[in-house]
């Protein structure tokens, strides 16, 4: 059983295929923790731990930054990318655009350091492969 | 109407506000009540199987015995009419009688059994089945609502602080400035391993003589000579 302590003391100072993390706990109504993975910075990470898993979600961008006559063609291309991206999916919350990964509460310190990295660099690329739905 | 449909239905429709459970909490602990009573009948249904089979396995060995006991009169039924003992043979025949009717009526009691047996198994893989699919249902709505009081918890620092999260062209900026320098530093760094080998090479045609070094000695006395 995972907690947000446990991870932030886990992942401070873990090295991860070149990659560090650099970790701010933010407490609340349910504790976030947000990670900005190096060499990946532009894009943080947050995490909650919820009673069945771990949540890890970067977000994209809000809605009203998508050109409105491009929406549904977006959202199509989303939903084929999801499957052939590694480890993460898109979702919408609220407003924003997300881009996220579910892990078990029992993954290992490497499962968890794969998952951000992976994230951070999804994260990254999908940004820049949807640059032209950005106003 | 399936789980997934009615989360859609929360989704789509007034239950868009966030916090708003899909099912609400009342609703949740009925239904959490129901599946332990389930759990409870199946155990229950489980040992009144058990119960049957060991009746079953009595049965099967009562009608053994009289099948057993048949044959064995048989046999001396056939020793009596071997002895033309007429009487004693009609006796022994009166009570196989008497002993196949109990053998019917004990088959049928087994029957009896072995179909109750089968019924308990399907009701009780029945409700196995149900069981799994209400705990299948109940963990989904109880990991929508631990995920929205999650990304509620997320989207509130993400909107808290402006300098978490700025607009998706600012980051690509960023992205792309940094991918720029990036790509700056691995053409300088080629650029300076070239002038390095180019120095290499001239140094090798000049101690070759191939390049002639402009301020020779040799080169400063051709050119007096000139004058």
């Amino acid at each position: 059983m995972t907690s947000i302590q446990q991870l932030t003391n886990q992942i401070t100072g873990f090295q991860f295929k070149g990659h560090t993390f650099s970790c701010l706990r933010i407490q609340g109504e349910q504790d976030v923790l947000r990670v900005e993975v190096s060499q990946l910075e532009e894009m943080p990470i947050f995490i909650t731990v919820t009673d069945t898993q771990i949540l890890c979600i970067s977000y994209l961008f809000r809605k009203d930054e998508i050109h409105t006559d491009k929406e549904n063609q977006m959202n199509q291309y989303l939903l084929e990318l999801n499957v052939p991206m590694p480890l993460s999916a898109f979702a919408v919350i609220e407003d924003y655009y997300v881009i996220f990964g579910a892990l078990s509460r029992g993954s290992t310190l490497e499962s968890i350091s794969d998952e951000l990295v992976t994230l951070a660099q999804n994260s990254i690329d999908s940004l820049q492969a949807l640059e032209e739905f950005i106003k | 109407m399936n789980i997934i449909t009615k989360l859609l239905t929360a989704i789509r429709g007034s239950a868009r506000e966030i916090g708003e459970a899909v099912v609400d909490t009342q609703s949740l602990r009925i239904f959490e009540q129901e599946i332990h009573e389930s759990k409870e009948n199946l155990a229950e249904a489980k040992s009144g199987l058990t119960e049957i089979v060991a009746k079953k396995m009595a049965a099967e060995r009562r009608l053994d015995s009289v099948k057993s006991e048949i044959s064995e009169n048989e046999g001396y039924a056939v020793e009596a009419l071997g002895q033309d003992n007429e009487s004693l043979a009609l006796e022994v025949a009166e009570k196989i009688a008497k002993l196949e009717a109990k053998a019917e009526s004990q088959a049928e009691e087994l029957a009896n059994y072995e179909k109750n047996v089968e019924i308990l198994k399907s009701q009780i893989q029945e409700a196995e089945k149900i069981i799994a699919e209400h705990e299948r249902e109940l963990a989904m709505v109880k990991t929508r609502e631990s995920v929205q009081q999650a990304t509620k918890s997320v989207t509130q620092t993400v909107t808290n602080n402006d300098s978490a999260i700025g607009s998706a062209r600012e980051s690509l900026e960023r992205i792309k400035q940094k991918q720029q320098s990036e790509q700056d530093r691995l053409e300088a760094g080629m650029e300076l391993k070239k002038e390095l080998e180019g120095d290499d090479l001239d140094g090798k045609l000049k101690a070759s003589g191939i390049i002639k070094d402009k301020h020779s000695a040799e080169s400063v006395l051709a050119r007096l000579k000139k004058k």
